[in-house]
């Protein structure tokens, strides 16, 4: 027998063993039912219990963190709101001083040409004087009957040829007259013209005003719904952070690749500064040296912007007297052209480099043809665009303190969004998982008792036989009761 | 990539507060014993095809050294160029060119030796080696591996190699060789435990110099 048939009870038959063993110990299970039941529930209870609990305490962290976070959103969204609103209406001031302080002069100006066109305007009304009184006259002379007398007809032919002349002479004054008057009101061009761009410019004035405290009033209720800490306030804040979280995340992914390469192009050739086979750690001095000089450049970056008041990641600088500041930016400028002139330096010394080492290459490789040598400006582009790179690269680097900025203040909403999530999930899991625990115990409690079924089948029929007894002779007791 | 650029920044914020640099410990050295001796002394072209090789990879800071084995090699005199090249990569490339200029000169001049005393070779590039105390340490042996010693020359003791790669190249084979290959295969596995008792770290048979990037590198 081996050592793993000792159990066995009917020798080279398992099955058969394990059933007669099954079957002894079927008794000593039945015996031990309760106490196993007990086990079970308390393994339940103790397992699941914590887990339960820290599901719950996971659960109220949650919410705390949550009601936190929305306090610092919110108070991070009323400063950035009051911040906008403030410039809104500085912008306005700016626009109301520029604009409408020259009003008063823009009003006379306006009533003078309004003056000016009534006057024309009255004189237009002077209509030439009526026609005279004797057309009448002539009119009772026309009615008269000549019967061909020669007298009357002379008479006639003369009043005619009178009314003629009279007739020229008068359309000639109306027409004068008319004339004179279409004259005033072709002077009135330019008048109307001025009045047209007077007003035009009123109503541009007046339209940029009325944008500008339509933007304001919409800020306001963007203000006033984050005061009263309403939930689409929330919501539109940290989408907005998320928003901005991603942009800048973009940018400054973007910036890391300008830096890379910013790297790549001045690494080696700090190694003729520094040394090429001098290491810390694992890494070259002159790797090492390239990454200082790149961050530097970001700081000096980040310092120029803190002192335009463009980024307000350090409430020092911001504070300082302007003097100060000003001192501020011309040094961080200042230190920014020297070493881009450095960088553009160091990209000449990368290309020259590269030249001698290619140089000793082909020396080297006897075998190998010549290469055919390019012209001689086709060979400086390269070199002109790695020092154009090299000067350019740190003042684009500069003005990553902008979305470093927006990347910073969005990240406390982001990650306090993700860390509120990531507990929710894990509460969610220590729910489930203390769930799991309590019903497996049960369902090992239901197995157990399937295991011991035969011993708990007689119990029953025990049970129903007794209680069939004790049913017949109760029954006489009840009647006579 | 990332990861190294990660590094690199974590070293770059290091390097303020660390004043701890390393020179020698990245370094690089390679000692190659050039066999004269007999009728290999004709395969000196292909060996100046591998010191050009050498001249291109290694880097400022690194240090090389070419010695021809003859009758007896255990010594300084059998070095026919050394240098270890200056940490700025204009000077280590002039040291480059005269490095070639020096063994340009001797291939113009080389004669054959009447014996092949490698093993004097060996311990003599071991001592050259363990002087620079470069991190990496390799001997070359451009050699067919067949050591003939005179009468009078004893090598036959154990030498220490610790911490060195051993690289043969071009190990041609003999009439010899051609009429029975297992003395090839045992000449060669001789040497491997030869080394290897010695402490070398690698040993190695480059036979096809047209693979010569695994020279320096660890296989």
């Amino acid at each position: 027998m081996t050592g793993s048939q000792f159990w066995m009870i009917w020798p080279d038959n398992a099955m058969l063993s394990a059933l007669i063993l099954f079957v002894i110990a079927m008794p000593f299970l039945y015996a031990a039912r309760k106490l196993v039941h007990d086990f079970f529930r308390s393994v339940g209870q103790a397992v699941g219990g914590p887990l339960r609990l820290g599901a719950r305490w996971l659960f109220a962290s949650a919410r705390d963190m949550r009601e936190r976070n929305k306090v610092v959103l919110i108070a991070h969204g009323r400063e950035e709101v009051g911040q906008l609103i403030e410039r809104e209406f500085e912008r306005i001031g700016a626009l109301v001083t520029r604009d409408l302080e020259g009003y008063p002069a823009l009003q006379r100006k306006l009533l003078e040409e309004i003056t000016k066109v009534e006057e024309d305007y009255k004189k237009c009304g002077e209509v030439p004087p009526p026609p005279p009184e004797w057309v009448e006259a002539v009119s009772a002379i026309a009615k008269v009957k000549s019967d061909n007398n020669e007298m009357v007809q002379r008479i006639l032919e003369e009043i005619k040829r009178s009314v003629h002349t009279i007739h020229d002479k008068a359309l000639g004054e109306y027409r004068r007259a008319y004339e004179s008057r279409h004259k005033i009101l072709n002077g009135f061009m330019p008048f109307w013209r001025s009045l047209d761009k007077t007003f035009g410019q009123v109503d541009k004035k007046l339209t940029g005003l009325q944008d500008m405290s339509s933007k304001i009033d919409a800020q306001m209720e963007k203000y006033e719904q984050i005061n009263k800490k309403t939930d689409k306030a929330e919501h539109a804040l940290t989408v907005s952070a998320f928003t901005q979280f991603a942009i800048a995340t973009l940018v400054l992914l973007i910036a890391a690749g300008g830096a890379f390469i910013n790297f790549w192009l001045i690494a080696r050739p700090m190694s003729e500064m520094v040394g090429g086979n001098v290491y810390v750690g694992p890494l070259r001095v002159s790797e090492v040296a390239a990454l200082v000089i790149i961050l530097v450049e970001a700081t000096m970056g980040l310092f120029l912007m803190e002192a335009l008041r463009i980024t307000h990641l350090f409430p020092v600088i911001a504070n300082l007297q302007d003097s100060m500041r000003r001192r501020i930016m011309w040094i961080a400028l200042v230190l920014l052209v020297i070493l881009a002139g450095i960088e553009a330096a160091l990209a000449l010394m990368r290309d020259m480099l590269t030249a001698d080492d290619q140089a000793l290459v082909q020396s080297l490789a006897a075998a190998q043809q010549q290469a055919p040598r390019a012209d001689s400006w086709l060979r400086d582009i390269p070199t002109g665009a790695q020092m154009v790179l090299g000067f350019m690269l740190p003042f684009a680097l500069a003005f990553v303190a902008i979305p470093l900025e927006s990347f910073m203040h969005s990240a406390r909403t982001v990650g306090g969004v993700a860390l509120v999530m990531l507990v929710r999930v894990l509460a969610f899991l220590l729910r489930v998982l203390g769930n799991l625990v309590r019903q497996l115990c049960r369902v090992l409690t239901t197995l157990y008792d399937v295991t011991i079924v035969i011993p708990l089948l007689i119990e029953r029929m025990v049970k129903t036989a007794r209680g069939g007894g004790e049913a017949v002779e109760s029954r006489p007791v009840k009647r006579a009761a | 990539m990332t990861k190294r650029l990660l590094v690199v920044a974590l070293f770059g914020l290091l390097a303020g507060g660390s004043a701890c640099t390393d020179q020698r410990s990245h370094a690089q050295a390679v000692y190659m014993l050039v066999d004269t001796s007999g009728t290999y002394a004709a395969e000196i072209k292909k060996a100046q095809v591998i010191v050009n090789y050498l001249l291109g990879t290694l880097q400022p800071g690194d240090s090389l050294a070419v010695a021809r084995v003859k009758t007896r090699s255990f010594s300084e005199k059998d070095i026919i160029a050394k240098a270890t090249f200056d940490n700025r990569p204009s000077q280590a490339n002039a040291q480059k060119r005269a490095f070639r200029e020096q063994f340009d000169a001797f291939v113009k001049t080389v004669g054959g030796s009447a014996y092949t005393d490698i093993t004097g070779g060996l311990i003599q590039g071991a001592m050259f080696l363990n002087e620079t105390g470069a991190g990496k340490k390799t001997i070359l042996i451009f050699s067919d591996m067949q050591e003939e010693l005179d009468k009078v020359t004893v090598r036959d003791f154990p030498i220490k190699m610790n911490g060195i790669r051993v690289v043969a190249v071009n190990v041609v084979k003999l009439k010899t060789d051609n009429i029975d290959p297992r003395k090839y295969m045992g000449r060669l596995e001789a040497w491997q435990k030869r080394v290897e008792e010695a402490g070398a770290s690698e040993w190695r048979v480059i036979n096809d110099i047209e693979r010569l990037d695994a020279l320096l590198s660890k296989g």
